[in-house]
């Protein structure tokens, strides 16, 4: 028997917008959804994932973010990547994203990689790298194997120096080199004599000067650096102007503590100073040591990587152990530098996504609208960004928070079933790379995360439950 | 001539706002024709019959959106391209300023932010409606499904769910209701009152719901079940559930039951429900039929009598003549009549009138006789009723009471054709449709030859929010006849036939 209670309606609109304006002129309570029409995803497999969700997924992901949420990623030293990071060898170059052959690499990771075995001096001349590149000699392998992180193509060979994170309450460590600043640099491609030189003097002056400094002060809480770097505009992808200066003011006394050479330190703090970027070498490894103790929580959804390799766009996933779900990196719908155009970009490449997967970045731009024009929005879109991102996320950072939003934490745990259910892509805050080696960056904004790599591990989450679709 | 086109990924538009965007576009200087529309199957087949899938537009995916342009020069389809992608990209992050909150992405959230909703209302494309609509049952809310293109095994899945949950599943393919003095979709602003509707036609319930309130009349609920609903594989499963509530209701004292001819069985279980009340039920199932002997069943297939019935068993005392127009017969400069509807029961309603009074059913796209079936409605003969809201019209394009640029080019073909003396149309008013249909018409009309005769049927009550007098007014001032009963503008549109042709 039909049961309709005689009081005033309030009504869901899904659909012709015009209704619900309709309604509302009539003084009805309504709720229009935006609707977009649902991600091809198996009906039976949304089923399966449903009735699991409050018993087995949850729990998982409440776990997962309590790990993420008490992790603090200190930086501990620095060394050379041969002895330093894991599995590192003489024949091994670690590269941005997912892993990929070099006949499917993109431009700019060529070109880096042609940079990096004539900076290793396996090579003499660019003809000569390719040839030893595609001759099958070269292992590649992603950084994020490897317990790195890198920006852009993501070249770590084994004589490059890095960072070495830890974290503190996890005991686990991460890696990253020595970010390049900007121009034509290593990891937009770029091979030139200048790129190589500036390689070297960062391997001889930089390396060691910083080394000592680290050495020094023992440690650096990095954790603290970027709460407070979103206090002050940052949101340490896209923006890491108030992170490097925090890092500075941290590094400069035992700089000169250190000193073997007036000149060389004062080119060192030249070099930081010149490069709003450098603090992003150690966002980025940060978020990687604070999400990898998230890994292979059976039953999990959150996403511990997103990285891209230019070619490929992959996620990696809590509960679906080591695998990677990809597909095609696509062509950012950015903002574009005067002179170029989507025409010139190459699709989405880097390692810096871990940021935005760390509850950074695109999920915590509404903290930093000095970039906002710059990526060719309004302040108020930065924080609608950022709002839109608690709808995919499964819960939010206890201690990355956003002034304008009453200092509520930042949206963490991307949660790849919400995702799909809300039909909604992680938004990226990235930069563009010009799809010819070595022109470097072409633009920059906010692009949407391609659905397709969380679509495939929806799938593998159904198909990792007991019962049958 | 240039064209170009764009695909837009990720961006999502109700096809209303996506009209109104190539309808801008289209308004653009050197801008031929111009097209904003989602890249689905049935559209490209629409963009074939108009010569606009271009192969630029191959690859978009069916949630794409797709903008094509055909300009005069590469320059304005550059800046209407441009423009598009501006226009589909901005409404979106207005509307969410204006309202300084976010919209829920799903029917769960919306459903929290208003603490327990009432009543789900769907008009998405009909092959994502049935999901959504389960889940607003699941919800516990009851549904109002405006799509069509369901599948006949999900309407019945739907509604038996719906029945099991107590629940109203109205639709799909369900124009209008009024559910708690609430007009939805397509409605007119309809007194509260003692009425209470069934009805398994959109236009039918507006016209009989419009004209009780013109009657000093009112209406308890008016449930709208869909059009298929009293087919044998639905088992009329809405039409008896409300027909139960409203016989149990008691604010309503008198019953309105309507929509096409159920099939057999359905119709015995409905006359069986309908032994069991004592309250005055008046039936229309659009076309003669016996019923069961029961004093308080009457019967009639005009909708303006329906409602006219209801109001009298309620005690309000209808002047038979009140909604009557005497309008003098005017001259014809040839002989047939065309009727260009946007609402199918008139068009049904029409049908019947004119058998009634020349012995067989004119031309139509949606008449039963066989030998008086047009192919399509674009290649009409002698006299014909043409149903604008029919399939072969609507895919792919806003129902013709929205958008009147269909019937624009209907009027202006048909006039054009020296054998027509008569232009037929029905004006719907009310929530839901065009916000001044007399922009649009009255242009229109001027232009035509002073020697057509026009005839407006207006749908409407003194609420409606298009201010009715106005409407009217401005239709008469460019030269229509106008009635606001769509019976008597029939029968009048049949007695000019007859004088003219002397029968």
């Amino acid at each position: 028997m039909l049961k309709l209670e005689n009081k005033p309606l309030k009504v869901i609109n899904l659909g012709l917008e015009s209704f619900a304006d309709d309604l509302k002129s009539m003084g009805v309570k309504v709720e229009s959804v935006d609707w977009k029409p649902p991600l091809p995803v198996d009906k039976a497999m949304r089923e399966k994932i449903k009735a699991n969700y409050a018993k087995k997924i949850e729990p998982a992901n409440r776990q997962a973010l309590e790990i993420i949420n008490s992790g603090r990623a200190f930086l501990v030293g620095m060394g050379v990547a041969r002895e330093e990071v894991p599995g590192m060898h003489d024949n091994l170059i670690l590269h941005a994203g997912p892993p990929i052959t070099w006949d499917r690499m993109c431009g700019p990771m060529r070109g880096a990689i042609i940079g990096a075995l004539i900076y290793e001096g396996r090579a003499k001349t660019a003809e000569e790298a390719e040839k030893l590149a595609a001759s099958g000699e070269i292992e590649y392998a992603p950084c994020h194997e490897h317990g790195c992180t890198g920006p852009m193509a993501g070249i770590v060979s084994p004589s490059m120096p890095v960072f070495i994170l830890r974290n503190e309450t996890y005991g686990n460590f991460t890696y990253a080199t020595q970010n390049e600043g900007l121009g034509k640099v290593l990891r937009y491609g770029a091979f030139s004599e200048e790129v190589i030189i500036r390689l070297k003097w960062m391997e001889e002056v930089l390396y060691p000067t910083l080394k000592r400094a680290i050495g020094h002060l023992g440690k650096i809480d990095l954790h603290s650096l970027i709460s407070q770097a979103l206090h002050m505009g940052d949101e340490v992808h896209n923006r890491n102007r108030a992170g490097t200066s925090l890092l500075i003011r941290q590094l400069a006394p035992a700089l000169v503590k250190t000193m073997l050479d007036p000149e060389q330190t004062a080119k060192v703090l030249d070099f930081i100073n010149g490069n709003d970027h450098f603090f992003l070498n150690l966002s980025m490894p940060a978020s990687k040591a604070v999400l990898d103790p998230a890994r292979n929580i059976p039953g999990s959804s959150i996403a511990v990587v997103m990285a891209r390799n230019g070619t490929d766009f992959g996620v990696q996933v809590s509960g679906l152990g080591g695998r990677w779900f990809t597909g095609p990196a696509l062509v950012p719908d950015a903002l574009y530098f005067p002179g170029y155009s989507k025409a010139d970009a190459n699709p989405d490449i880097g390692d810096s996504a871990i940021t935005e997967t760390g509850g950074l970045g695109g999920f915590a731009i509404a903290a930093a609208p000095a970039i906002v024009q710059f990526v060719g929005g309004s302040a108020s879109e930065a924080l609608s960004y950022t709002l839109s991102m608690f709808d995919i996320c499964f819960g939010e950072s206890s201690s990355y928070q956003i002034p304008a939003l009453d200092f509520r934490g930042t949206p963490l745990g991307i949660d790849v079933v919400k995702v799909i259910e809300n039909n909604l892509a992680p938004v990226i805050d990235t930069g563009v790379a010009h799809k010819n080696p070595g022109v470097g960056q072409v633009g920059a904004g906010v692009v949407n995360a391609p659905f397709e790599p969380f679509i495939k591990a929806f799938e593998a989450l159904a198909d990792e439950l007991p019962g049958s679709c | 001539m240039k064209v170009k086109a764009s695909i837009l990924k990720g961006k999502y538009l109700d096809s209303v706002k996506l009209m109104l965007i190539s309808k801008e576009l289209r308004s653009l200087s050197g801008i031929e024709d111009a097209v904003v529309i989602m890249a689905t199957q049935e559209n490209r087949e629409i963009l074939k019959s108009t010569n606009m899938l271009v192969p630029e537009i191959e690859p978009a995916q069916e949630t794409d959106i797709v903008a094509i342009v055909k300009a005069d020069d590469q320059q304005s389809a550059d800046e209407a391209i441009q423009k598009a992608e501006n226009l589909v990209s901005s409404p979106t992050l207005k509307t969410e300023q204006e309202k300084g909150n976010r919209k829920a992405l799903t029917i769960d959230k919306a459903n929290l932010k208003l603490n327990g909703a009432d009543l789900c209302l769907i008009s998405v494309a009909g092959k994502y409606a049935a999901e959504e609509a389960d889940k607003a049952l699941d919800l516990g809310l009851h549904v109002m499904l405006f799509s069509d293109n369901v599948s006949l095994e999900d309407e019945l899945a739907l509604k038996t769910k719906a029945v099991k949950k107590g629940l109203l599943m109205m639709g799909p393919d369900c124009g209008t209701a009024i559910i708690n003095g609430t007009p939805l979709a397509f409605a007119n602003r309809v007194p509260h009152g003692k009425i209470g509707i069934v009805s398994a036609s959109g236009t039918g319930l507006q016209e009989i719901s419009a004209t009780i309130a013109n009657l000093g009349g009112g209406v308890s609920q008016a449930f709208g079940t869909g059009g298929r609903d009293g087919m044998k594989e639905i088992g009329g499963l809405m039409l008896y559930g409300c027909l139960e509530y409203l016989i149990n209701d008691p604010e309503t004292e008198v019953i309105v039951l309507m929509g096409k001819t159920p099939a057999p069985d359905v119709l015995s279980k409905l006359w069986k429900l309908l032994s069991q009340t004592a309250k005055p039920v008046i039936i229309n199932f659009l076309k003669p039929m016996e019923i069961p002997s029961q004093s308080n069943l009457q019967y009639t297939i005009s909708l303006a009598e329906t409602a006219q019935l209801a109001c009298l068993a309620t005690g309000i005392q209808t002047d038979p003549h009140q909604l009557t127009h005497n309008h003098p017969l005017p001259k014809l400069r040839a002989k047939y009549l065309r009727g260009l509807y946007s609402g199918g029961t008139l068009c049904a309603e029409g049908i019947q009138v004119y058998k009634a009074m020349f012995g067989h059913e004119p031309y139509s796209n949606v008449g039963s006789d066989e030998n008086h079936k047009l192919e399509d409605g674009w290649n009409t003969l002698e006299d014909s009723l043409i149903d604008l809201g029919s399939d072969e019209f609507t895919v792919g394009r806003p129902h013709p009471m929205i958008d009147y640029s269909l019937r624009l080019q209907k009027i202006a073909q048909e006039a054009a054709n020296r054998d027509v003396g008569i232009i037929l149309l029905d004006v719907v008013l009310g929530y839901g449709a065009h916000p001044d249909p007399a922009s649009e018409l009255v242009p229109a009309l001027e232009k035509l030859a002073k020697e057509i005769v026009v005839i407006c049927h207006v749908l409407a009550t003194e609420g409606d929010p298009q201010d009715r007098e106005k409407q009217i007014g401005k239709l008469q001032q460019a030269g229509a006849i106008v009635f606001t009963s769509h019976n008597e503008a029939i029968e009048f549109a049949c007695k000019c036939l007859k004088s003219a042709r002397g029968i």
